[in-house]
């Protein structure tokens, strides 16, 4: 990466796998249970988040210095709020039939904790562009869990990818069904996207040691 | 940190922050509104159209496909003949009928509420295309249902604002909604509606004399909903269909 120092593409490397912000820091779980039973819904949702995550870190970024500390939390919302607000009218006017399929995922942006974790732990110290690439970072290794958890859910619980069926045909028997294969409907409820993020959690620690807490 | 701690400065910076991004918001909305506007008068166009089968839907496509946004309007004009409204036994035309909030109009007594139905023509038969609005389990579903002449149900078109992606948000995919085609609301002379049924016999839906469909797994509460919206607009419309279908 000739365009980053070391130290800046650390910011995007480290959040992707070993300080991921849902494996490692368990944030953001609450979107990564509810939206991830499609991988179509999850790839859509990890780029609003990429954008509303690398502009709110900018706009913190720039504000950190004149931000009264006691009501911090409250305009770092306020940030949040106002960004997903553009985002949702500007798909409405321009993209409106993308907009319909977010439909309430924009919104569930807002509730996004790793939002404001970043905001709060990295924007509010550094500068505008480390606090880019931190947010964009954050996003991805949030985004790249995203969209593991949707290949698993749909593949086994609906036996499609983005919506095409690659596994066959359940109703007419076709492809594996034609071989007493069943889809899994359990996969498409939440606890079961739990499940997969902590398989996913035991993979990761038992590849590397050193994310193992001392206790 | 310590001439942004007094609590001058903190009602101060609170003020200006909430003007502002009160200011950009409120700009931003007021300038795109007219967009946005237009872009609901389409979709509403566009799911009327559908449900009557006027989309562009090809052979082997597992996904509903509407006719296009820039020629909606002027098929919408060919292919609706005639937009009603019918408010406490009046039937009445009206050109801009399709623009009715039915959230609004469900909360009124039935003699207040005003009912759009439209009536349409497509390769020279007329159907009748009523909407629908009702609830899910999160949140509201509505849709428009198309009848031909004989009551028999040309095409429907659901959507829903909020129901679980992969379970209840499948009422808008097509193999759901396509079930619902040549499905009879009436069982000889009564009034059934359709049933979106599990521990359905007939999951391939080739029975269309049975007023069910086969339900979603994992979606029962929107599928109860379904039905629900359905059997109780229908049977409100009912007697004014009847009548518009003898002239």
């Amino acid at each position: 990466m000739g365009l980053l120092s070391k130290k800046d593409a650390a910011l995007i490397k480290d959040p992707l796998f070993d300080n991921n912000p849902i494996t490692i820091q368990v944030l953001g779980i609450c979107s990564a249970l509810a939206i991830t039973a499609e991988l179509k819904a999850s790839i859509v949702m990890s780029i609003s988040v990429i954008f509303v995550m690398g502009a709110g870190n900018v706009v913190i970024s720039l504000l950190r210095n004149v931000i009264p500390s006691k009501i911090r939390i409250i305009a770092q919302l306020i940030v949040v709020a106002a960004l997903v607000i553009v985002v949702d009218q500007v798909l409405k006017a321009y993209a409106y039939s993308l907009s319909k399929q977010l439909g309430a995922f924009i919104g569930l942006i807002i509730t996004n904790c790793i939002i404001m974790g970043r905001f709060e732990a990295f924007a509010l110290a550094n500068g505008p562009w480390r606090s880019f690439i931190d947010g964009i970072g954050n996003a991805l290794g949030y985004g790249l869990i995203l969209c593991i958890v949707g290949v698993c859910r749909e593949l086994l619980g609906s036996g499609s990818l983005l919506g095409y069926k690659v596994l066959g045909d359940p109703i007419e028997k076709t492809g594996l069904y034609a071989y007493g294969y069943e889809n899994n409907g359990f996969m498409l409820l939440a606890p079961m996207a739990l499940i997969v993020v902590g398989l996913i959690i035991w993979v990761q620690r038992s590849r590397n040691a050193a994310l193992i807490e001392e206790n | 940190m310590a001439k942004t701690d007094g609590n001058g400065y903190t009602v101060f910076f609170a003020t200006a922050m909430v003007v502002v991004v009160g200011v950009i918001l409120a700009g931003l909305a007021t300038g795109l509104k007219p967009q946005i506007k237009e872009n609901e008068r389409f979709e509403k166009q566009q799911n009327i159209l559908y449900a009557m089968g006027v989309n562009a839907n090809e052979e082997g496509d597992t996904s509903a496909n509407f006719i296009s946004t820039e020629e909606v309007e002027q098929m919408f004009k060919q292919h609706i003949t005639r937009q009603l409204i019918i408010q406490g036994g009046d039937i009445k035309e009206n050109p801009e009928a399709f623009l009715v909030d039915l959230k609004k109009q469900s909360k009124k007594d039935l003699k207040e509420r005003k009912m759009p139905l439209f009536v349409g023509e497509r390769d020279g038969e007329t159907f009748y295309v009523v909407p629908m609005y009702g609830k899910g389990l999160w949140d509201a579903i509505w849709g428009y249902i198309a009848l031909d002449k004989n009551m028999v149900v040309e095409g429907v078109y659901f959507d829903h604002k909020g129901e679980t992606a992969g379970l209840g948000a499948n009422i808008k995919e097509r193999y759901f909604m396509d079930d619902f085609r040549g499905e009879q609301i009436v069982d000889g002379t009564t009034f059934k509606g359709i049933t979106v049924a599990k521990g359905n016999n007939d999951p391939l839906n080739n029975q269309k004399d049975d007023n069910e469909v086969d339900a979603i797994a994992g979606a029962t509460i929107t599928g109860d909903g379904v039905t629900a919206m359905i059997k109780s607009t229908l049977r409100d419309y009912l007697p004014y269909i009847k009548q518009e279908i003898k002239g």
